[in-house]
């Protein structure tokens, strides 16, 4: 009869984190535990690993409930800071989006556009408890007559204001260039002619998805870091693909996972939600996540040991084959590789340039940890998981 | 639209000619004088901000250049807000000297001012808008 393997569960762990006894380490920690000691020993001594990401994340928002007026009003249109939100939902409702240009803002007339201020400045300036000026106009009903408000309002005014992103920390992500023999501006950042550069994105090893290739601790319910506040997980983000090709490890080797994610915008910091604007494509809100995975066995263990050696990604030129629809990888890098600060491509050198923050996501992995270890963040069984594969054994 | 603060040095010859009143009207720039002086040996010094189409603002420099003005590029002190720098690293695609760099393993970015050429490029390609020009105002007074 084969011994049974070790074993934990979130009760366990929970129960230790209570009694301050539970051993947390980062991701990049759990990287050299796992290489000296192997997954089995690793999984006997670790209780907790935390990973962490800031990124400008597009596809992030916020629903505000803005209160009633007197006289009451039916919102139809709305803008705070002259950025248009989305106001066909209730009376005093709405979504504001984080790639929203302010409506009178030059976009790419004269390319490439700067697209100061969107909707994740405002999200921003709300969060750091600055004034952001709130007009909206209504047609006017037997029960909401007034037909416009405009006021100034901070954070605190607001009844409610959830950040709510339908699409957060890609579970890896292409490493852009640009064939092409002219400087192209994309949501990848500046990509100069002739493979110039090679942009890439996510914080490798400490990526929360990473950590957790099939998502068997990741899913609905689960409680994470967000913008510098306690929030959730609500479910697969849009564009979720958990059928993208796999390494051995299970790792992905393209853009594969997403989350959903919301948060009190009440109970965060702006240093962990920056309003960003990128040339010549557009505006958005850098987010910091942070995920807590628990080491249930050896199999958590080996995940979130992961290294950078250990996760690759594809080469996709931004300057012809992504625009047309017809991204395909021109080769494979690790991210060792472009975290070296050049990668090998066509026979030459090409410098590599983070547009994600290394230096931010360990900072949240370290933030998360000392929660845990004060026993001020508890872990959760997420309620459902998120669709993924069958494993290749 | 193309913006830049000079500092501009007539020799004695050229100082009482209306080489401003010139740059605007063959070359459609637009001027902010900061300074003008002259100095008692009638050289002149002026510094101003001269915006125009970045073609138009050439042809106006080599204009002034071949009256013997010594014209320069002044005032571009960039400087990196480090509260809103939140240490991506994008900037080090544009970056043409090297100022901007990222420390490894540990992936900090870092700004060597003494390496800076002021070039600006990277005021626009930072999401966070970190990078900051700042006019030199020592050369005003
Ligand atoms: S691009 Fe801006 S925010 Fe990013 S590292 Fe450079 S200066 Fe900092
Ligand atoms: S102004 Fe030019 S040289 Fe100076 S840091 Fe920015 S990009 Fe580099």
């Amino acid at each position: 009869m084969p011994k049974a393997s070790f074993s934990r569960t979130i009760e366990e762990i929970n129960k230790k984190i209570r009694a301050g006894k539970a051993v947390v380490v980062t991701a990049e920690q759990m990287g050299e535990i796992v290489k000296k000691s192997g997954p089995e020993k690793a999984a006997k001594e670790v209780d907790v690993v935390t990973t962490g990401t800031f990124s400008p994340m597009c596809s992030s928002g916020a629903f505000i409930n803005f209160g009633h007026s007197k006289p009451t009003t039916k919102a139809s249109k709305v803008w705070l800071n002259g950025v248009p939100a989305y106001a066909g939902l209730a009376a005093v409702d709405i979504y504001i989006g984080a790639t929203e240009p302010t409506e009178d803002d030059p976009l790419n007339r004269v390319h490439p556009g700067q697209f100061k201020y969107g909707g994740g400045h405002v999200i921003q300036d709300l969060v750091a408890g600055k004034k952001v000026e709130l007009l909206a106009t209504a047609y006017g009903t037997d029960c909401y007559p007034n037909r416009e408000i405009k006021k100034k309002v901070t954070i605190s005014d607001l009844p409610y204001a959830m950040l709510f992103n339908p699409r957060n920390a890609y579970q890896n992500y292409n490493c852009a260039v640009n064939l092409t023999n002219k400087t192209i501006y994309t949501y990848m950042g500046v990509l100069k002619p002739h493979a110039g550069n090679a942009n890439f994105a996510t914080a490798g090893q400490l990526s929360p998805l990473l950590n957790d290739p099939y998502y068997r601790a990741i899913g609905l319910g689960t409680r994470i870091f967000i913008g510098g506040a306690k929030g959730h997980v609500v479910g697969p983000g849009t564009q979720h693909n958990p059928r993208a090709a796999r390494g051995p490890n299970g790792v992905p080797l393209s853009p594969a996972g997403t989350i959903m994610v919301m948060g009190d915008m009440k109970a965060m910091d702006p240093r962990w939600v920056a309003g960003v604007s990128m040339l010549g494509y557009g505006c958005s809100l850098a987010v910091g996540i942070g995920i807590p995975i628990p080491v249930l066995d050896a199999d958590m263990a080996r995940f979130t040991g992961v290294t950078d050696e250990e996760i690759f990604t594809q080469i996709i030129d931004y300057g012809g084959d992504y625009p047309k629809g017809q991204a395909h990888s021109l080769g494979k890098v690790s991210y060792a590789e472009l975290k070296s600060g050049s990668i090998r491509f066509n026979g030459s050198d090409v410098p590599t340039v983070p547009v994600s923050s290394y230096v931010r996501a360990l900072e949240i992995a370290n933030i998360l940890k000392g929660w845990i270890e004060r026993g001020e963040f508890l872990l959760t069984q997420p309620v459902e998981g998120l669709p993924s594969v069958e494993r290749a054994e | 639209m193309y913006s830049k603060m000079l500092s501009l040095r007539f020799p004695k010859k050229t100082a009482n000619k209306p080489v401003v009143y010139s740059l605007v009207k063959k070359f459609d720039l637009t001027f902010n004088i900061m300074k003008a002086t002259i100095y008692p040996r009638e050289e002149g010094f002026m510094v101003m901000e001269l915006s125009g189409h970045k073609t138009n603002f050439q042809r106006g420099i080599r204009y002034l250049k071949s009256l013997g003005i010594q014209v320069d590029s002044i005032g571009q002190d960039i400087r990196r807000d480090d509260r809103k720098c939140f240490q991506c690293g994008a900037c080090t695609a544009v970056c043409p000297t090297g100022a901007l760099y990222v420390k490894r393993p540990q992936m900090e970015v870092l700004f060597d001012r003494d390496k800076c050429s002021a070039c600006e490029l990277c005021v626009s390609a930072c999401p966070a808008k970190a990078m900051e020009i700042r006019f030199n105002k020592a050369l005003l007074s």
